[in-house]
């Protein structure tokens, strides 16, 4: 608790410019995740078209209450998933993240935690949206 | 690139009079101050003459001065010296739900070990309800521990108040002024207080450096057992060019200074109060610290605006400085009444005697700027 904390130049980057900040309108798929009261909330928003049959993460944005770390986890997220298919997107972890990031604190794991759940939420919300279409 | 350092509430840096004074007990002036031969004799001289120093700047003739390693070191022993010096007495302690984390922690360890705490309440300002504590105080009750200005919000107690009520009961009082020494006066002879808690980094002093000041006839063990120094209360060979620090560090702090960062504090806020959904914590006017200033920004996290203010220069504070980031939010906060989300919004900036007016209008600037940044990221703003 009283180690302090240091991040890597990759985080300070992408967290005083991050990318992909925003919301999109006519999202196919939203995950919200964690709560203000434990001093997190991430949301993801995916657009997802078929390409030869394939389904592609064609666009994403993110919304952020957290620290720099959540901040730059979930920019990087962003990053990584565009272009990607849904089932290449629903492998990724929190190491993976981790990684782009050059390293997290140990504290701040579940920051990058975090922005895989909203990831999944988002997928998840596609899902059913999909579902719901059908039926 | 500018750096502006508004953390004062955290640490100060060491004044040159101070470094100055220091000097000459490193090297030249060495000698144990338990040594009988000259070597000792220049040093002890050089510790009394501090310890009367500070017991003049007091006003604490009928109490002993024993200095320690720091604050926390000084409230360990106060809390836990007079606990088990009493123990016969009774195992009931009172405190508040905002003092600094080496009272409560202290504390919770002594609830582990037998005694019982009661931690009073505060209102939105930061403020104990005087009946509540009378009400608290008990036949077991041992002491009572009080801070005199909150290290956070800088609320200042009514010292001569509480210390009225426990002299009445009958119950020791202790308070925490390592915040307010040298800028709120404290005189021990018409404030009823049994100890207090004094250190020197956060006036210009050197850290690692404190001072539990004891009233007349009180009760206490040690902590630490040794050679017997200090009275017995605190042994260890004495940190002399630290004491000589301490002392000479009690005369920095000029009445002009304290006016000079009142001025500051007070266009910090009125700067601040600008921004939308944002408000200060704590006291206004003479109940407030001359130097602190902790303001919530709502919708965005303390942690990622300290971090974006330091990559422009500025140094700021979330929750308890001495922990750099607990992921609970800070308990000061919780207490005052703000919800937990909006305690994590909060910043302080506790500025110092040489800042500027022209670099307060910069972070003024500059803070406007973050919150908007950090608000556009974020999900909870309600745009
Ligand atoms: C109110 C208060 N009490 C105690 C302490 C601890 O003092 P030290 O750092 O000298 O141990 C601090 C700050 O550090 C403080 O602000
Ligand atoms: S958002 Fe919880 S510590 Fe990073």
């Amino acid at each position: 608790m009283n180690e302090g904390i240091r991040y890597s130049k990759k985080i300070m980057d992408l967290f005083l410019h991050p990318k992909n900040v925003g919301e999109l309108k006519d999202a196919d798929g939203v995950g919200k995740v964690g709560s203000a009261v434990c001093g997190d909330v991430m949301v993801i928003y995916i657009k997802v078209a078929e390409q030869a049959g394939k389904k592609i993460i064609m666009d994403t944005k993110f919304k952020t209450f957290g620290c720099a770390a959540a901040i730059a986890s979930s920019s990087m997220l962003t990053e990584m998933v565009k272009g990607k298919t849904l089932e290449e997107a629903e492998k990724l972890t929190w190491k993976d993240i981790e990684k782009a990031l050059d390293g997290l604190p140990l504290v701040k794991t579940h920051c990058a935690v975090l922005a895989i759940d909203a990831l999944k939420a988002a997928i998840k919300d596609y899902k059913q949206k999909l579902k719901g279409e059908k039926e | 690139m500018r750096r502006i350092y508004l953390d004062n509430a955290a640490t100060t840096h060491v004044a040159k009079e101070v470094l100055e004074a220091m000097m000459p007990y490193f090297s030249e002036k060495f000698g144990n101050a338990s040594s009988l031969h000259s070597f000792g004799r220049e040093t002890r001289d050089a510790v009394e003459n501090s310890r009367e120093k500070i017991s003049k700047k007091l006003n604490a003739k009928e109490h002993k001065i024993i200095f320690t390693s720091g604050g926390t070191e000084a409230n360990n022993l106060a809390l836990k010296g007079v606990a088990f010096a009493n123990r016969e007495k009774g195992k009931h302690i009172i405190t508040t739900k905002i003092e600094h984390d080496c009272v409560l922690n202290a504390c919770k360890w002594l609830e582990k070990n037998g005694f019982e705490v009661t931690y009073l309440n505060v209102d939105k300002e930061g403020f104990i309800d005087l009946n509540e504590l009378e009400n608290a105080i008990r036949n077991d009750t041992i002491i009572v521990s009080i801070m005199h200005a909150n290290n956070e919000i800088g609320t200042i107690a009514d010292l001569k108040a509480v210390g009225e009520i426990c002299k009445a009961k009958g119950v020791y009082f202790h308070s925490d002024t390592c915040q307010s020494f040298c800028k709120v006066p404290i005189d021990l002879k018409s404030f009823p207080v049994d100890l207090l808690t004094i250190n020197a980094h956060k006036i210009y002093g050197p850290k690692g450096v404190g001072a539990l000041v004891i009233g007349e006839g009180v009760k206490i063990d040690p902590l630490l057992h040794g050679g017997g120094h200090e009275l017995g209360l605190r042994s260890g060979t004495e940190n002399v060019p630290g004491i000589v620090g301490f002392a000479k560090a009690i005369d920095v702090i000029k009445e002009k200074d304290i006016e000079h960062m009142k001025r500051l504090s007070d266009k910090l806020i009125e700067g601040f109060s600008a921004i939308e959904e944002s408000w200060l914590n704590g006291p206004k006017g003479d109940k407030r610290l001359c130097n602190n200033v902790n303001f919530t920004f709502r919708f965005i996290e303390g942690e990622s605006l300290l971090l974006y203010l330091d990559s422009k220069g500025i140094a700021a504070s979330t929750g308890s400085a001495c922990s750099t980031r607990a992921v609970e939010p800070s308990h000061v906060l919780t207490a005052i009444g703000l919800s937990a989300a909006d305690a994590h919004g909060s910043l302080r900036f506790s500025v110092g005697k040489d800042n500027t007016e022209d670099e307060i209008k910069y972070v003024i600037d500059v803070v406007k700027e973050s919150v908007e940044s950090l608000r556009k990221i974020s999900p909870l703003t309600k745009k």
